[in-house]
């Protein structure tokens, strides 16, 4: 824990030295302060988010390869983000409640919802493979609307695109506040529910003969890891992966509790969404590399690693 | 010490019965083994009894019927061993183990000290400190189920459930787990509800035993009473011999139908 948040305070200092502008000096505090902060803040709180959901989604649906990505959530937060980007950004700004997030939030509601039931219906509940390619089918799904969607309004295709590819380069202290509440509410939801997670781990039937009310704990779950996800996919794109590989170096670390998983998930995917958007910032100076890109570099072939453990399939 | 009353308790899964209506009073402290085939309805009403399906009738546990309680006060009362319980590879013995006093932690809270020091007491009573840190992954089907009855003594419910809680086990891991459960039901006045599948042993140590076929209950009694040869042939279409010890043990010997020439 204490190694988690110093690497934590480390990966901060970085992210706010390092970029094309140079080093921090008095010169350019407006840059290190309206630049580089937020975007600190923000690649924490994705990284945050993202891996604390993906943890959650794993505890759920007692399966070790689900993330927000993998389950749907992420494509159909994107749909819906979509949607608002072709109403257009100028309508909504007066709105009194930024739209945004809500859309996400039930897009990514009612993909997680197909693929669990999808994956249900057809597999076995033990077999972690139907839920990810009920996912996969669920992705493609609303990816295809959303190409549909954005053939229809040509004018935001490049906004969108952009947005896909995941990014928290032109991060402002709009979005921060933005995100933040719901990643907040989110987070201590998922945290206060740790417990429960580590009863989960015993099976639905064996939870419930324990006392556990398995069906609405359960939903609560993915509400509330479904709605951050949807928050911070709303205003950083598409990143995945990170809730795969974060909380998978967890458990090898520090055990499989989740007591111990969510907490420092939560820390630890702060510092690994800060610490890959730096390479971004200049691999290809002075252009920036998405960090959906980076994440996605490290995180397939990692993913496929963790496919050939056969240990991953409980 | 409670008894158990199951009054013309069934279970239906869409509209295929799988238990009919089955009328029996425990006593406190007594252990009633369930035999049958497969698929005789053993485990359904196990299955009922721990609130895991839907069923008719009425279960009481001192005369308070389980329905009115909340799954949390259940789990209080009743403990439940499945048949292939799942156990995480990466969990420790510990965990498992401290998992039984779910039932105790309010929604939001944590085990508190005195859950902790109940489950290391569980775990010395039963000779399992050595695998309070080993993962489950790392340990033998023996070690493994003793955990499982860990887990339900850690859970403090004066009844307890098993079914077939020996079926993977060797001959000598079976006895040790089911001298086990019966040296704890004699400590803690426990009432045993089990299913099993091998008669000699279902007599060996229940006080009762009940033979259900395809839902029916069609005996009732000690093993003598039950594990007659005609009785066992007719229910399981199996030919075996049995044979009484002088000091009452019923062994139950399959035979072989065909003769070798």
């Amino acid at each position: 824990m204490i190694a988690a948040v110093g690497a934590f305070v480390i990966a901060v200092i970085l992210g706010v030295m390092i970029g094309p502008a140079g080093r921090v000096s008095s010169a350019n505090w407006d840059i290190i302060w309206n630049v580089r902060m937020p975007r600190v803040a923000l690649a924490g709180i994705v990284g945050a988010m993202l891996s604390l959901a993906g943890a959650s989604y794993q505890g759920v649906f007692r399966n070790p390869l689900v993330d927000p990505y993998l389950l749907g959530v992420a494509a159909g937060a994107g749909l819906g983000a979509t949607i608002i980007f072709a109403v257009g950004r100028d309508a909504t700004n007066g709105w009194l409640v930024d739209p945004l997030p809500l859309v996400s939030f039930a897009g990514g509601l009612v993909a997680v919802m197909i693929t669990y039931l999808v994956g249900a219906a057809f597999g076995a509940s033990r077999s972690g493979v139907t839920l990810v390619l009920a996912g996969v089918a669920v992705v493609s799904l609303f990816t295809a609307i959303q190409t549909f969607v954005l053939q229809r309004n040509n004018d935001v295709i490049r906004e969108v695109y952009s947005w896909i590819l995941g990014r928290v380069s032109n991060a402002t202290w709009g979005d921060v506040r933005l995100v933040l509440p719901y990643v907040v509410v989110s987070s201590v939801v998922l945290l206060l529910h740790r417990r429960h997670l580590d009863l989960f781990r015993v099976g639905d039937d064996e939870a419930a003969s324990l006392g556990s009310d398995v069906a609405r704990i359960r939903i609560v779950i993915v509400i509330a890891a479904t709605m951050g996800t949807a928050a911070v996919v709303s205003v950083s794109g598409l990143i995945g992966f990170v809730g795969v590989i974060v909380p998978h170096a967890v458990r090898m670390l520090a055990g499989a509790s989740y007591r111990r998983v969510l907490p420092l998930s939560l820390i630890v995917g702060a510092t690994f969404l800060i610490l890959v958007d730096i390479p971004g910032r200049v691999l290809q100076d002075p252009a920036e590399t998405p960090i959906g890109v980076v994440t996605a570099f490290f995180g397939a072939p990692f993913f496929i690693l963790l496919l050939r453990s056969k240990r991953s399939l409980v | 010490m409670s008894s158990v009353r199951l009054e013309a308790v069934s279970v239906s899964y869409d509209r295929r019965v799988a238990l009919a209506p089955f009328t029996s009073d425990v006593r406190s402290g007594e252990w009633l083994c369930f035999i049958g085939p497969n698929g005789a309805g053993k485990s359904s009403l196990l299955r009922a009894i721990a609130g895991l399906v839907p069923h008719e009738g009425v279960i009481a546990v001192d005369g308070a019927p389980l329905a009115i309680r909340s799954a949390r006060r259940r789990a209080t009362l009743v403990a439940y061993v499945p048949q292939s319980p799942v156990m995480p590879d990466d969990m420790t013995g510990f965990e498992y183990v401290l998992l039984g006093r779910s039932p105790y932690v309010s929604y939001f809270g944590h085990e508190s000290r005195h859950d902790r020091a109940m489950v290391d007491s569980v775990l010395d009573r039963l000779d399992l400190e050595p695998f309070a840190d080993r993962k489950l992954g790392t340990l033998s089907g023996g070690e493994r189920q003793r955990l499982v009855i860990a887990r339900a003594l850690a859970q403090e419910a004066p009844v307890l459930l098993l079914d077939e809680p020996t079926s993977a086990l060797d001959i000598g891991h079976q006895q040790q787990a089911l001298e086990l459960v019966d040296r704890l039901r004699q400590e803690h006045g426990l009432t045993v509800l089990s299913a099993m599948h091998d008669l000699t042993l279902a007599g060996l140590y229940a006080d009762r035993l009940a033979l259900l076929h395809e839902g029916h209950l069609v005996a009732m009694g000690d093993a003598a009473h039950v594990l007659r040869a005609e009785t066992l042939s007719e229910f399981y279409g199996a030919s075996v011999t049995v044979h009484q010890e002088s000091d009452g043990t019923v062994v139950v010997i399959p035979r072989r139908t065909a003769q070798r020439d």
